[in-house]
């Protein structure tokens, strides 16, 4: 059975885009059948950090508006043959998501793929609605400060009250991402605490993925950063975050800063 | 929470809109304290003198004024505020409702009067989850029962008692339809606002000692108390 995951957040800038990039590829790296769809009409993004930019002829509001059919539009990666991507468009107003025409498009991606990953766009209005409302799991990405916390606590009571699932009466799975987490800034007390952002939003904590210039370099290369260099912090991060999305029991470790041999040295003396 | 409302002139129609608003959604107003800005209107308006009992007399509670200036305009309200400071400007949020007995229990909420039974005989409003940012929970019937948190953003107001079984971080009015002897409990007092029978207590107000605290909070001779649950 498909999976439909909207990966939302209420405010922009935290991280979605990113993390949708990185958690498609990673799953699809398990050999699952993995479609991700840029959901932010108009502010389209997703091509860019995927590295499709230079492919998009269709996108999503053309297939809603029956310009073109679904297969036209889906990209493949270049990377991961069972990973593919469904642009949004840059030109076309958000209004051009109509109910009707995202529910066809959800039903026949849940048919040809394993998971559809939906990255939203920021706000509560018609955009963000639309992402989530199919949404069988919600990724809520969230910045360790209090307006990216209120706004995700915002978003967690639209997932329980205006999807399909909780029309029907069920549950959005929910799973929280604490992404662009600085050890640094968290050691001198600038930023919210894990635990305090886990006892206000109280859902599952799926990962916490370090603010890393690795993430800036991955995506100016067009790459999601889980591929292009697997071996660096944020990327494994994401990879446990998938592993436990997929059901498995890993323990979480807050990133903690890395003091040189010196510091370390000084900081033991001291103590 | 209470709405800010910005008469302008001219009066009359103004209130013949407002008057439209009300027979519209009857309750609407009712268990929500009104704040009245002057900030439109002169002294020279005509009917300003008259203007917060003609508001008044639509059935809807004014609790405060704000940049009434020199104007000539009597207020009629009982209440006050704790302090003596005015408030800013409340946001109106639209309404969520968590569960689809809420839903229920807010579609057949009474239209106007004060709360109908005594407390003891009240129905209860029970929500069994978190009540999040930009939700609000009306149940001018009786008492409210949370078992999650009240996130900052969120909301609860009842006609009776309040009780919340985690974190209170939004606001609660209790008794909101005049009845003093409401109260509100909660396992952790973060609240933005605390309020009952109009009377009210912002954050900056609270008690520092109480913050995080498992309290209950009541209405002792005009003034918003806050103890320590027993
Ligand atoms: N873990 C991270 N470390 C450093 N920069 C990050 C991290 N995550 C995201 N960013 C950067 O933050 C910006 C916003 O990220 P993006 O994924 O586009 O957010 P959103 O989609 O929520 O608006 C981008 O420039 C991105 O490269
Ligand atoms: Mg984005």
């Amino acid at each position: 059975m498909a999976k439909v995951v909207v990966v939302t957040s209420g405010k922009g800038g935290v991280g979605k885009t990113t993390s949708t990039a990185a958690i498609g590829a990673a799953l699809a790296q398990t050999g699952a059948k993995v479609v991700v769809v840029d959901f932010d009409v108009g502010l389209r993004n997703l091509d860019l950090v995927m590295g499709a930019e230079r492919r998009v002829v269709f996108d999503l509001i053309n297939v809603i508006q029956g310009d073109a059919r679904l297969h036209q539009a889906l990209i493949r990666d270049k990377r991961l043959e069972n990973l593919s991507i469904l642009p949004a468009s840059q030109t076309r107003d958000k209004d051009a998501l109509t109910t009707d025409g995202v529910a066809k498009v959800i039903a026949e991606l849940r048919e040809k793929f394993d998971w559809v990953l939906c990255d939203s766009p920021a706000g509560i209005e018609r955009g963000p609605a639309m992402a989530m409302h199919h949404a069988d799991i919600a990724i809520v990405v969230t910045n360790p400060e209090v307006s990216s916390v209120r706004d995700s606590d915002r978003i967690i009571g639209l997932l329980d009250s205006k999807t399909e699932r909780a029309q029907r009466g069920e549950r959005v799975e929910k799973h929280l991402l604490l992404t662009r987490y600085d050890p640094a800034r968290a050691a001198r007390g600038d930023m919210l605490k894990v635990e305090d952002v886990l006892e206000i939003l109280s859902i599952p904590l799926l990962g916490i993925i370090p603010e890393s210039q690795e993430v800036l370099k991955a995506s100016n290369v067009g790459v999601p950063v889980t591929l292009n260099n697997p071996e660096t912090a944020p990327a494994r991060a994401y990879q446990d975050a998938v592993r436990r999305l997929l059901g498995e029991k890993l323990e979480i470790v807050i990133p903690q800063e890395r003091r040189s041999f010196v510091d370390r040295l000084f900081g033991r003396r001291v103590a | 929470m209470a709405f800010v409302v910005l008469p302008e002139a001219p009066l009359g129609p103004w209130l013949a809109v407002l008057r439209g608003q009300i027979d519209k959604a009857p309750g609407f107003f009712n268990a929500r304290p009104v704040i009245v800005d002057f900030a439109h209107l002169s002294p020279g308006t005509e009917g300003v003198a008259t203007l917060l009992t003609d508001i008044e007399a639509l059935g809807i509670t004014v609790i405060d004024v704000e940049n009434i200036g020199e104007i000539p305009c009597a207020a009629p309200f009982r209440r006050h505020l704790l302090g003596g400071r005015p408030t800013g400007a409340v946001e109106i949020k639209p309404t969520v409702r968590p569960t689809p007995e809420a839903a229920g229990a807010a579609a057949d909420a009474p239209a106007a009067g004060s709360l109908p039974v005594e407390p003891g005989a009240t129905p209860g409003l029970i929500v069994e989850d978190h009540v999040r940012s930009g939700q609000s929970v009306l149940f001018p019937k009786g008492d409210v029962t949370v078992l999650g948190s009240v996130s900052s953003g969120a909301e609860i107001l009842a006609g009776g008692s309040i009780h919340i079984y985690g974190a209170l971080r939004g606001r609660a009015l209790a008794g909101a339809q005049g009845f003093a002897r409401a109260r509100i409990f909660c396992r952790k007092l973060e609240a933005e606002l605390v309020s009952i029978d109009g009377f009210y207590m912002t954050a900056e107000d609270m008690p520092a000692e109480m913050r995080g605290a498992a309290v209950q909070i009541s209405l002792e001779g005009g003034r918003i108390t806050i103890a320590h649950q027993r």
